[in-house]
């Protein structure tokens, strides 16, 4: 089996894959990394959402080996010295979740979206970039309130 | 999924000679096309040959024609800033492509080669009249697309660019199916810098097909209203659990006037 390496999280990891192992299975399964989490089988629900490189993509449709080298940033990346990122604090205050499933999905896609278009974030637009992101529990009300929220503090 | 064998070439001779030594090679771009099919079971290679290692993405925008390197993301596409200038309807499609992650991966060079008979980018290389080049020849859209998944590709010939003619105007509106994202009617309109007008349609039949009705009309008179009382045929036309024939051929109309009215 070939080995890889790649950053995590800040962090240099290594491990052995096969060619088909997803991103998704070498964080969870070999890194214990459970805070991405698999949805669905088509690539549709965006709870496995980290950064590869800089930029949100669907872990469960990539290839490890394909992310050799690359820097990764996972929902435990984002708390600094036991601090929650602004985004993971705005879904708290703001009730964002109820079971959890798609939160760390959710609160990945949300980062990427300030980084990519800016802290001022209106209600259409948040809708709209969350379109790769399914919750079946909240109705997203709330997830829309705690993004623009979560935007504007960080 | 099965396992296979993965190799990622830096060139392109490099990796046509990996597909060929393969049993069972496929190509990878950004995989999400490829990768969903696999984990359905609908597919098994025995050989992954990733074409990342090409780094053969980005956007070079000249006087006449506007050239895409195959590994570009539909996110570069979108996000170009010339793009944007020189063709505004090909960027505008590229950013509607599925959602954000999506956009980040996924490829315009994996989007052609694949002709998803609901994809969006065969709408823009149709109606712009696009040369796909390939690791042997260029092929004109004309002749590239040849039915539901189906392409003029042979073997292990790989996308390698996408050239496309700058028009004079160009714009594309799409009605996504609201689960998949994907087009369950798309229209790509274009003026050509020689004025004649084109009309590309994808989602409603099993390829993407141009509307001559719509593109007589249009060359009369570039505007939406020309498009008033124009009907597409139904027959041939895609019906599911979607939409019918019916209401895709009305939907044609409807989406071609959006699009005439957004062309820049
Ligand atoms: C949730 C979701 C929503 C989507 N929504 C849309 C949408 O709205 N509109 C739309 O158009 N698409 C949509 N797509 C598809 C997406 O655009 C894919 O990225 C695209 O169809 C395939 O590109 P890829 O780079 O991912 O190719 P891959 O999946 O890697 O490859 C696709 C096929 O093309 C072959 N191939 C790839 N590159 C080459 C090449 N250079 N030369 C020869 N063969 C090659 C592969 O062998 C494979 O058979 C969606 C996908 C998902 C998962
Ligand atoms: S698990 Fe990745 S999109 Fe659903
Ligand atoms: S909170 Fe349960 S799926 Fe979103």
């Amino acid at each position: 089996m070939p080995a890889i390496s790649m950053k995590v999280n800040g962090q240099a990891v290594c491990g052995e894959v096969e060619g088909r192992t997803l991103l998704v299975e070498f964080l969870r399964d070999k890194l214990g990394l459970t805070g991405t989490h698999v949805g669905c089988d088509t690539s549709q629900c965006g709870a496995c959402v980290v950064h590869v490189d800089g930029k949100a993509v669907k872990s469960c449709t990539a290839l490890a080996i394909a992310c050799a080298d690359a820097d990764v940033v996972t929902i435990e990346g984002l708390a600094k010295n036991g601090k929650l990122h602004p985004m993971q604090e705005a879904f708290r205050e703001h009730h964002g979740l109820q079971c959890g499933f798609c939160t760390p999905g959710m609160i990945m896609a949300a980062v990427d979206m300030v980084k990519r278009l800016g802290k001022k974030l209106d209600e259409d637009t948040i809708r709209h970039e969350l379109e790769g992101n399914i919750c079946r529990c909240t109705g997203y009300h709330n997830i829309v309130a705690a993004v623009k929220a979560g935007a504007a503090s960080m | 999924m099965e396992n296979f064998n993965y190799v990622r070439p830096a060139k392109v001779a490099d990796a046509v000679k990996a597909m060929k030594k393969a049993k069972d090679g496929k190509y990878l771009a950004g995989g999400h096309t490829l990768l969903p099919t696999l984990k359905q079971g609908l597919a098994a290679p025995t050989d992954i040959v990733d074409l990342s290692g090409l780094k053969n993405a980005g956007v070079k925008v000249g006087a006449k024609s506007v050239t895409i390197g195959a590994g570009t993301t539909h996110a570069e596409v979108a996000g170009s800033k010339d793009l944007r200038k020189a063709i505004p309807g090909l960027a505008k499609l590229a950013g509607g492509i599925g959602d954000p992650h999506v956009r980040h991966r996924g490829t315009i060079g994996g989007s052609l080669a694949n002709n998803d008979p609901a994809a969006d980018y065969p709408a823009a290389a149709l109606g712009l009249g696009a040369t796909i080049h390939t690791s042997d020849r260029k092929i004109p859209a004309e002749k590239y697309f040849t039915g539901m998944f189906s392409t003029a590709l042979k073997g292990s010939e790989i996308v390698t660019a996408v050239e496309f003619p700058v028009p004079k105007k160009s714009g594309y509106a799409k009605f996504p199916n609201p689960a998949s994202l994907y087009a369950m009617v798309g229209v790509f309109v274009a003026q050509l810098a020689d004025g004649s007008v084109r009309v590309a349609v994808t989602g409603a039949g099993p390829g993407v097909f141009r509307a001559p009705e719509l593109e007589a009309a249009l060359a009369k008179n570039f505007s939406a209203k020309a498009l008033d009382g124009i009907a597409v045929k139904a027959k041939g036309l895609n019906s599911d659990m979607h939409a019918s024939a019916e209401y895709r051929a009305h939907l044609i109309t409807v989406m071609a006037k959006r699009a005439v009215e957004a062309a820049k």
